[in-house]
């Protein structure tokens, strides 16, 4: 038991150090992530959405990846029904 | 200042995690909408941005007189950007685990506080047309606003945790010191010998000590930051509480620096020969005693590690600060329909806080003058988020006398303080602090009318229903 303890206290030490690192801030880096992912699925989308992307061709290929996460990032950038007609999520 | 902690600080920031951990971890802000009503909620942001205005501008004032004050603790703190830039860079760039950054962060900042002991920084006078202070405060404000529009995991992030770290050090060795030294409290228990033009010690005791006793600050980053933190409800009381204890325990180390530190009632009177002439130099030279005393640490050294410890604990809230303002401004611009980028939204913040540190005192000393106001606010903020809390109890039929009680005394102490202000303001015309003094004073009559109103008709909503009415909080 004793052993067990002793092993498991550097473990625990780390952890702690860990959360008392990162807790605080887990917020901010969850919502710049999210940005992150909302500029990207723009990009992914953005041909469908009337605004020329020389990538096209390439980030047609991602959209099958996306797709799941189609409705949540219409519906918080503001648009309540999916922007395009051949997704019809919602 | 234990009874403070205790049944003040102790219930406010419980009271406002588990407020925000049964309600979706919504921030105070929000809830306040949600259990007051939406004038309320406006009401009580008013009170939180001029909160956030005058911290920044306090804190570096503050910052700055230490600086000046104490030079041997400049390199120590500006080093420890640098230590806090490489843990950044060693944890996200390289990967390196936390324990070992850790160690050596904690290692090289105190090896910087020897450095330091034995080469102080002492700024010419005058600096570019400044005086050392004011030059000092605009260093802090360009480092602040740097610091604030980088990304967070460059520098903010290790450098709150080095520096909580390196308090936690601190206050260790401080409390050791206090063991291992036993001191004899030299400064009278009631103080008859009055320096002329101290005012009176009500309401101003209850507006002066924040953190340690009662903080409305706590009430923000409990209902903000905390609670989405805590893996089980149940967990709020070790964690309100405890942060609370642990609030206290520090101020308590102040006070015992402050009043067992020196060697004879004479030193001590020497301090206090006038109104506010100890401040954080009191604190500072108090420990340094006490360090000499219990660990025979070489004079001056312990100055340098206290004066060190403080800036560090107040230059963290500056920068953090600076950044929730630079957002606050920027969501505002959003209402009023225009789009403010991050650049223009740190130099909108710089120069408000530049203009109240500098316009409400000359040489930058306007961050002293709004300290008291700032005081002010800050327990004002406690009161209103208590009177959240207690609107939240009544509404589930709980009994709220635990946070009425704090709750009445601090809106009597901080509406007295705020009227004493205006007063004096007014003696001084001082418009900018006048015109400040009366908005709160105005938000915080109405969000008690509010709170009040509240609170009446959830004892009615609670005495129709007979049971646990609201947990969404809708009124």
């Amino acid at each position: 038991m004793s052993r067990g303890r002793k092993e498991r206290a550097p473990g625990r030490l780390a952890a702690l150090l860990e959360e008392f690192y990162a807790a605080p801030y887990r917020r901010t880096f969850a919502r710049a992530r999210r940005e992150e992912e909302d500029l990207f699925m723009l990009l992914v989308c953005s041909e469908s959405l009337g605004v020329p992307n020389p990538a096209a061709w390439y980030t047609l290929e991602l959209l099958p990846v996306l797709y799941e996460r189609f409705h949540d990032w219409h519906r918080r950038m503001g648009m309540e029904r999916s922007p395009l007609d051949h997704i019809g999520c919602c | 200042m234990t009874l403070g902690t205790v049944f003040f600080a102790g219930v406010h920031d419980f009271g406002a995690l588990w407020a925000s951990v049964r309600n979706r971890g919504q921030s105070m802000g929000m809830l306040s909408g949600s259990y007051i009503g939406r004038r309320g909620r406006n009401l009580f942001l008013v009170v939180i941005f001029l909160l956030l205005l005058m911290v920044n501008a306090a804190f570096a004032v503050v910052i700055a007189n230490l600086l000046v004050s104490t030079p041997t603790s400049v390199i120590p703190v500006w080093g420890a950007i640098l230590v806090a830039l490489v843990i950044g860079q060693l944890i996200y760039r390289w990967k390196v685990g936390l324990l070992w950054p850790s160690i050596g962060g904690v290692i090289v900042l105190y090896a910087l506080v020897l450095v330091g002991n034995s080469y102080p920084v002492v700024l010419p006078d005058p600096v570019l047309g400044m005086s050392p202070r004011s030059a000092w405060i605009v260093l802090l404000f360009l480092y602040a606003g740097i610091a604030s529009i980088l990304p967070v995991w460059v520098l903010l992030q290790p450098r709150d945790y080095i520096n909580g770290l390196q308090l936690f050090v601190g206050l260790g060795i401080l409390y050791l010191a206090v063991l291992l030294a036993s001191p004899t409290i030299v400064a009278p228990a009631f103080n008859d010998a009055l320096p002329e033009g101290t005012p009176s010690i009500v309401p101003l005791l209850f507006v002066t000590i924040a953190c340690g006793a009662i903080s409305g600050f706590h009430g923000m980053v409990a209902s903000g930051t905390t609670s989405k933190q805590l893996d089980k409800e149940t967990d709020a009381r070790f964690v309100g509480y405890f942060g609370a204890v642990g609030e206290g325990m520090l101020s308590l180390a102040s006070i015992v620096c402050c009043a067992a530190g020196f060697a004879t009632l004479a030193d001590w009177q020497a301090i206090y020969s006038q109104f506010g002439g100890g401040g954080v130099k009191a604190f500072v030279d108090g420990g340094d005693n006490l360090l000499v005393q219990g660990l025979g640490m070489p004079a001056q050294l312990g100055s340098t590690l206290l004066a060190t410890m403080a800036i560090l604990f107040a230059a963290t809230t500056m920068d953090t600060g600076l950044r929730l303002q630079r957002f606050v401004i920027q969501e505002a611009a959003e209402l009023a329909g225009f789009r403010v980028g991050t650049v223009a939204g740190t130099l909108i913040a710089l120069a408000v806080c530049l203009a109240l540190a500098f316009g409400a005192g000359s040489e930058g000393s306007g961050g002293m003058v709004i300290w008291p106001l700032f005081g002010t606010t800050n327990q004002l903020l406690a009161a209103l988020t208590l009177a959240v809390v207690s609107v939240i109890l009544i509404r589930k039929g709980r009994n709220p006398v635990y946070t009425l009680v704090p709750l009445a005394f601090l809106l009597v102490m901080s509406v007295y303080a705020l009227v004493v202000q205006l007063g004096t303001f007014l003696e001084q015309r001082n418009w900018l602090l006048l015109g400040m003094d009366l908005v709160i004073l105005v938000a915080a009559l109405w969000v008690s009318f509010e709170a009040l109103l509240a609170m009446r008709q959830g004892r009615e909503a609670q005495a129709g229903s007979g049971g646990d009415a609201a947990d969404g909080g809708q009124p």
